[in-house]
């Protein structure tokens, strides 16, 4: 089987890939992920096996660019003084900003690799052996930070956001 | 084997749904800055319908008519050239430009340089022939044979013709048979009967 017209990869893969580049990175640092991401894809692509979980590959090469983008983030601390690292969301995308901000917030306070273990299984659809080889871990110890991550997300979700409803 | 997040879970999570139009743009940029790009293309109107344009970095290597499918043709081009193929309309722009003039019938040459490596051989050479021959003027398909250098390969050359990657920028649509029916046309007779005309008026 052929490799299909790169453009047709960014086409399905694009919005996947951006929002597992927003999930590990936040929304502000999120464009240059999932552009070096595809750039680093198209150079690779010519080489990448024909039958290969397309969508498993540009999520390892997003999870390698975000890796770098942290350490970049680690080596630059922000002077004191300059503006929040994430500013508001709608500020960004237009969405309302509150509850989806607290739930962000929650997101952000999951250990690292429940945080990862959710991102890749639950956004990308990853199978657990996939997540498995990212986190660098067994895919039973993925499995567990998948459901423990999502578990302290349905936490926090249900008294945030009943629409309408008192909190 | 599928997995499904809450709503709202996956919109903390990574966002809303976006629209990447910019953040293709800027990829597109970045590729064709690292000579990235294989395979450039971009659809255009025509008088004759939507045209596929195609470049290499060497030249236009292939218009595709409507009815040929334009993802089959692309994904010809990812097999027979390379899988990296952009939307990336930048690089079509002088090709499409000169269509446009052309179709406008205020172009008689086209400019523009052109790839010829998805033919080889005989049939190359008959498009290399097909290139000189003027606006407004016309070969049979023996004639085209023998500009070609083999007089014996009418067939040959009608093949060639017909195999044609860069019609119009490469005119077979200047050869007609030697009974002054136009002959087989990627486009439809029809097309090639109004090039023709237009091309003589």
């Amino acid at each position: 089987m052929a490799r299909p017209p790169f453009e047709r990869v960014v086409a399905d893969h694009g919005q996947v890939v951006l929002r597992v580049c927003r999930a590990l990175l936040g929304p502000a640092d999120a464009d240059d992920a999932w552009s070096e991401t595809f750039l680093a894809a198209l150079r690779a692509y010519p080489e990448l096996r024909p039958d290969s979980n397309v969508r498993g590959w540009l999520v390892t090469i997003a999870h390698r660019k975000a890796i770098d983008v942290l350490r970049r983030r680690a080596r630059q601390p922000r002077p004191a003084g300059s503006l929040p690292d994430r500013p508001t969301r709608g500020a960004e995308d237009g969405a309302p900003t509150g509850l989806d901000g607290d739930l962000r917030a929650v997101v952000e306070a999951l250990p690292p690799k429940q945080q990862a273990a959710v991102v890749y299984r639950y956004l990308a659809d990853l199978p657990y052996d996939e997540v498995a080889r990212l986190l660098g871990s067994s895919p039973a110890a993925a499995r567990r930070a998948a459901a423990d991550g999502v578990a302290a997300l349905r936490a926090a979700l249900p008294d945030r956001t009943s629409p309408g409803g008192p909190r | 084997m599928t997995s499904t997040l809450d709503p709202r879970l996956a919109a903390a999570l990574g966002g809303p749904t976006v629209d990447l139009a910019a953040l293709r743009e800027r990829l597109v940029a970045a590729a064709e800055r690292d000579g990235l790009v294989d395979v450039a293309y971009r659809e255009v109107d025509s008088p004759f319908g939507p045209l596929l344009l195609a470049a290499t970095p060497d030249g236009v290597v292939r218009i595709a008519f409507a009815g040929e499918g334009h993802d089959d043709v692309l994904a010809g081009l990812a097999h027979d050239v390379s899988p990296r193929v952009l939307a990336a309309p930048g690089r079509l722009e002088p090709v499409a430009r000169e269509l446009d003039e052309y179709f406008a019938g205020h172009r008689r040459r086209f400019d523009v340089p052109v790839d010829l490596r998805l033919v080889r051989g005989f049939r190359r050479t008959v498009l290399e022939h097909l290139r000189t021959i003027d606006y407004g003027r016309t070969e049979s398909y023996a004639q085209a044979a023998a500009g070609a250098g083999r007089p014996s390969a009418v067939r040959a050359a009608a093949s060639a013709c017909s195999h044609n990657p860069v019609p119009i920028v490469v005119p077979c649509h200047r050869i007609v048979r030697s009974d002054g029916r136009p002959g087989h046309y990627g486009g439809g007779a029809d097309m090639k009967v109004a090039l023709l005309r237009m091309e003589t008026s």
